[in-house]
């Protein structure tokens, strides 16, 4: 009996102790698996966090206050599209967004143009062309204000480095930054001379890529170096050409520092450029809901960009 | 053989116009920095200097509170890279690594972010900020750029190609995940780890814009503020003194080309290339 009993007992506590045990595991098991499920989402929390409330909050929050009024002291009026209506109705926007599109188009081409003669003419690899990729490359990695600074003394009308080339050439000195009709391709081109060395660099590594029995195969056709470049280097590297030519754009959308430095978007409007514009419109006049406008037409052009480039990035790029 | 001998000469001039087209502004400035007013404004100019003005420097420290936005200029640049340390590594590992629920969309928010420059959404970050009595701070500055979706993609990148194998074996002995990155992947990773401190820290270090539109006074402005200040602070414009500031701000960025070209020119070129 007493021995039945007391089996009957050290069972029981074994199968108690056996249960409880088995719970727990189980337990531990279930908070370990949803750890292992939850930890991921840790993971990620805090950098979309900061890009979620930093980059993507802002975005609609712009989008938000382009329907309202408010000059940052009072109270925030509602007047619906009405920003809108009086940004397309001035004439002043439509010249800052010509002077947008102009600066845009002609960057992105000569950056785009020239970048590729360079990377045709440095592709080979020897150690002159090493070093010179690395000199074309030098104004990218420099802060935009010193090179805004020193091509605006470069550009000075009295005595700027220049006029005085030019007249060595037995040219007419010329108002860069000062005259309407030449300040926006002043600003053209230093931003062409600041991005040539990215695009060049970008387009050679596309070209080393490019197989080199296509060479091969079109030498033994008597091709001149002309069609190959035509026929095959030029196909060969045009999705890097499309994400280069988006790239620039985009860049060449965000100008602002030239313009505030060295023009303030004069002389006459001539190179008032958006981000320019809604700086002003912002800070200088505090009409924030007209700025926001502003800002949303920004946002739609380069989001445009944007679709252009992921519908280009999933044809060509294949993720695991 | 001759006709080799032209192209050959004819290489090195188009070779030595390049270089020069793309040199000529740097040396430039560096030059006017070291001119009194009167050899800067000289025409026809001079091409080099006899008693270089090294006080132009002193000139320019002293215009700007040049020690105060020196340190906020590392404070800020040296904040950023920390966040971006916490944030980006884990993210670039869940995503490489982890599968989960959402992961493609979540992925896809991030990578468009990346499409979103400062330049469209200052505005309104300015207002946040301004609400929340933070302007004129560290945290204006630092916090819009705690993270990079840039960071992140291309950290993803690097930790996908670590062999599973080397995990498997490591989560065997019972390795945490945190051992697994810390021990194992960042070590591995560690190129382009150095590649992208270099590029944000370079990043952070040349800004203007940012720190420019975010403050209404000198508190924590950075230094390419100070230096574009420069340009208003005396009367009448002292070019010599302008590009002696410039030359502060641009020279460490091009040591350090100088010595970490390769990782530079990778950091700033990865997308292109991808």
């Amino acid at each position: 009996m007493m021995k039945s009993k007391e089996g009957a007992v050290v069972l029981e506590q074994q199968t108690g102790m056996g249960l409880r045990r088995v719970s727990f595991d189980q337990i531990k098991c279930k908070v370990r698996q949803y750890f292992k499920q939850l930890m991921p989402y840790g993971m990620v929390l805090p950098a979309m966090a900061i890009l979620g409330l930093f980059v993507l909050y802002p975005i609609f929050y712009m989008i938000y206050l382009s329907f309202f009024k408010w000059n940052l002291i009072g109270s925030k009026a509602f007047v619906g599209l009405h920003n809108f209506i009086r940004l397309f109705s001035d004439k002043a926007f439509w010249e800052v967004l010509g002077n947008s599109f102009q600066y845009m188009f002609f960057t992105v081409f000569f950056a785009i143009v020239l970048a590729i003669i360079l990377a045709v003419y440095l592709k080979r690899e020897t150690k002159a062309n090493k070093l010179l990729q690395s000199i074309l490359f030098t104004p990218h990695i420099v802060s935009l204000i010193s090179i805004t600074f020193v091509w605006m003394w470069l550009m000075d009308s009295n005595y700027g480095f220049l006029n005085y080339l030019l007249s060595i050439l037995g040219l007419p000195a010329m108002g860069w930054l000062t005259d309407s009709n030449t300040a926006l391709y002043s600003l053209i081109l230093i931003s062409v001379w600041k991005s040539i060395g990215y695009n060049t660099l970008i387009l050679i590594s596309a070209m080393q890529a490019v197989p080199k029995y296509l060479y091969e195969a079109a030498s033994l056709d008597n091709a001149t170096k002309w069609t190959s470049f035509f026929k095959i280097t030029l196909p060969m590297i045009s999705p890097t050409l499309f994400f280069l030519t988006l790239m620039n754009m985009i860049a060449a959308f965000k100008v602002f520092e030239p313009v505030k430095i060295m023009t303030q978007g004069g002389p006459m409007n001539a190179t008032n450029t958006l981000v320019y514009d809604i700086y002003q419109y912002g800070f200088t006049f505090y009409k924030i809901g007209y700025a926001s406008a502003l800002g949303v037409v920004l946002m739609i052009i380069i989001g445009i960009c944007t679709i252009l480039y992921f519908a280009g990035l999933s044809h060509r790029v294949h993720y695991r | 053989m001759a006709k080799k001998t032209l192209k050959k000469i004819m290489k090195l001039v188009v070779n030595t116009l390049i270089a020069a087209i793309f040199i000529m502004p740097f040396y430039w400035m560096f030059l006017t920095s070291l001119k009194t007013l009167v050899e800067a404004i000289k025409v026809p100019p001079n091409f080099w200097v006899t008693v270089p003005q090294w006080i132009n420097y002193a000139t320019a420290f002293k215009a700007i509170p040049f020690l105060s936005m020196l340190k906020n200029s590392i404070i800020v640049a040296t904040g950023i890279m920390i966040c971006q340390f916490i944030t980006v590594i884990p993210a670039a590992y869940a995503f490489a690594r982890f599968q989960f629920k959402g992961k493609h969309l979540i992925f896809g928010i991030m990578l468009a972010t990346m499409m979103i420059p400062p330049q469209l959404i200052f505005l309104p970050v300015f207002l946040m900020f301004s609400k929340w009595g933070l302007i004129n701070s560290y945290a204006s500055l630092i916090l819009p750029f705690a993270s990079s979706a840039f960071g992140i993609f291309m950290l993803r990148q690097t930790f996908m190609q670590v062999p599973e194998e080397l995990l498997e074996a490591a989560r065997l002995d019972h390795a945490s995940e945190f051992k697994i990155l810390w021990r194992i992947m960042l070590p591995i990773a560690r190129p382009t780890v150095v590649t992208l401190v270099l590029f944000s820290f370079i990043t952070a270090w040349n800004d203007y814009f940012w720190p420019f539109v975010l403050t209404t006074n000198n508190d924590v402005r950075t230094l390419p503020v100070g230096i574009a200040s420069l340009f208003n602070s005396s009367s009448g414009v002292n070019y010599q003194i302008v590009m002696a500031g410039n030359v502060m701000l641009v020279a460490p960025v091009l040591i350090a080309f100088f010595f970490a070209q390769k990782q530079i020119i990778k950091g700033f070129t990865y997308m292109g290339e991808k």
